[in-house]
């Protein structure tokens, strides 16, 4: 008896995710450390103070156009349904209690993986425009001082939501057993899709009908 | 310009501990510009660029006397001219020399990231301490006056340092060595908003009613005063602000919302990490309807009905 695997993701859906991943990661520590005196330690990571202010925006921008492909992937399975809604309503008492029992079926993606998508969407959109108005190498110069300012201040808003939703991304990960090897190997197991996303297990076994007998056999 | 230990040091950037704090009565220093003598000979702008050797770019004339005109990298202090009627049929010629007003409450040492980058010695002067500078801009966005530059050649911020080097062996800053009115003056700040006061009643018994000493309260005061003929209207002075304080929203980035933000991602991993303590992971119940024989095919693909063998556990 060998367990039986469902394939989520291709290996260059892999590669992607883990480059946002990797930019992501350089972006938000070199974020962080001009952010708050107690990170400014993490400017050591990027070859000293001045390097970091030279790379940041390059690696926010590099975060930018490899989640632009994620995006262009993923967007029309992460569209809202009807029932994304109800999701959301019974989702504490799975939180809280463990108790999936209560949770409407859902498809590839359920409303908490759908929020995560579109939280990342909107923050990365804020934080290339905001960005981009105060990256004093090549454009803050001709941007207005009060602009900036609204500019500075939206740029560390979004980028605190989108940590946010990194740690709630990263943590359900960790949370839901047999979901890291998604991003690992591209499979999961079809015991896992059935509990977790039984609409998308339905739908990818609707052609293997034989399941059954190949077991028998 | 570089660190001064001949001077102490009152606030330093980006630093959340006190600085050395022993010495007392340490004297505020001020300069004092009053525009009612003012001549617009541009001697403060030449010794400034002699002294901290700075020699800024040609230009082209723009058919007005500001020149350049207005504050650069390499020029820290410029004379700005503005023709005004405050009184109809009465033309007047206001010359304000524009440079850092040197808050109490600095918005610049306030919005920068790098640890003491910017300082305020103890005495009141403002400076920008070039080798720790990581050229962000964050005090061009802090600043109520538009005062730092930020250099395209090093990417540094650049403004008057108020002659610190100068101030530190009781030297007076070199604008106000060279002016030759006296326009410019500098001391104690107790002696000179004494003089500038008697600057005001002079100026009142000659018919300037409104006249008045610039050192505003929304930045806490300024070590660079200004003796205003029409005190009432600051503006008229090439756009000097009436009422500067920090914008709110710098106040709100660099104030809440950075201890707030933070302990708010620290404690999201915190909450996450009690949150699997508590619940434990949320698994998957072994079903027989999930395994196939062995040596059939185990995986199914992306496509429909595709499947295919991984050698996998």
């Amino acid at each position: 008896m060998r367990k039986l695997f469902i394939q989520r993701y291709t290996d260059n859906q892999r590669i992607n995710h883990w480059m946002v991943v990797v930019c992501f990661g350089l972006a938000g520590f070199s974020g962080l450390a001009l952010f708050h005196p107690s990170m400014f330690f993490l400017t050591n990571l990027f070859g000293g103070p001045q390097w970091t202010r030279v790379l940041h925006p390059y690696l926010g921008i590099a975060v930018f156009v490899l989640f632009l492909l994620m995006f262009l992937a993923f967007w029309r399975v992460n569209t809202w349904k009807r029932e994304d809604s109800q999701w959301v309503e019974k989702a504490p008492k799975l939180v809280f209690e463990g108790d999936e029992s209560q949770m409407p079926p859902v498809g590839k993606y359920n409303a908490g993986q759908k929020l995560v998508f579109w939280s990342m969407t909107l923050s990365l959109i804020v934080l290339l425009c905001t960005g981009v108005l105060f990256w004093q190498a090549w454009f803050a110069n001709s941007v207005p001082i009060p602009v900036q300012r609204v500019a500075v201040v939206l740029h560390a808003l979004a980028a605190f939501i989108m940590s946010l939703t990194a740690v709630v991304h990263i943590y359900a990960a960790i949370w839901v057993k047999g979901t890291l090897r998604a991003m690992t190997q591209g499979t999961v197991s079809a015991g896992w899709a059935k509990r977790h996303h039984l609409l998308w297990y339905r739908d990818k076994m609707e052609g293997q009908a034989r399941v059954p007998d190949q077991r028998a056999g | 310009m570089s660190t001064l230990q001949s001077l102490d040091i009152a606030k330093r950037s980006a630093v959340t501990t006190p600085t050395p704090d022993v010495r007392r009565e340490i004297p505020q220093v001020a300069k004092l510009i009053d525009v009612s003598s003012c001549i617009g000979c541009k001697a403060c702008q030449s010794a400034c660029m002699e002294w901290n050797d700075l020699r800024d770019d040609i230009g082209t004339c723009h058919g007005v006397y500001d020149n350049p005109m207005d504050m650069t990298p390499q020029s820290w202090t410029v004379m700005k001219f503005s023709e005004v009627e405050v009184t109809p049929g009465r033309l007047e010629w206001l010359i304000r020399k524009d440079g850092c007003m040197h808050c109490e409450d600095p918005g610049c040492l306030k919005a920068c990231p790098s640890p003491g980058a910017i300082v305020k010695y103890a005495n009141g002067i403002v400076d920008f301490i070039s080798e720790n500078c990581i050229g962000c801009g964050y005090c061009v966005k802090g600043c109520p006056f538009d005062v730092p530059r930020i250099s395209e050649k090093d990417n540094k911020a650049y403004k008057c340092s108020l002659c610190a080097d100068r101030v530190a062996v009781s030297q007076e800053p070199a604008c106000a060595k060279a002016c030759p009115t006296g326009a410019i003056r500098f001391g104690s700040k107790e002696d000179m908003l004494t003089y500038g006061e008697g600057r005001v009643t002079e100026l009142k018994t000659r018919g300037y009613d409104k006249a008045a000493v610039y050192n505003p309260d929304g930045v806490g005061g300024t070590h660079v005063m200004y003796v205003l003929q029409h005190g009432d209207k600051p503006e008229l002075y090439s756009n000097l602000p009436a009422n500067p304080s920090i914008s709110p929203m710098v106040a709100i980035w660099k104030g809440l919302a950075k201890p707030v933000a933070l302990a708010t991602m620290i404690g999201a991993a915190v909450v996450a990490f009690f949150h699997h303590m508590k619940q434990g992971p949320l698994e998957v119940p072994e079903d027989d309807e999930d395994y196939v024989a062995d040596g059939q095919p185990n995986v199914v693909g992306a496509s429909p009905g595709e499947r295919t063998h991984v050698n996998d556990a």
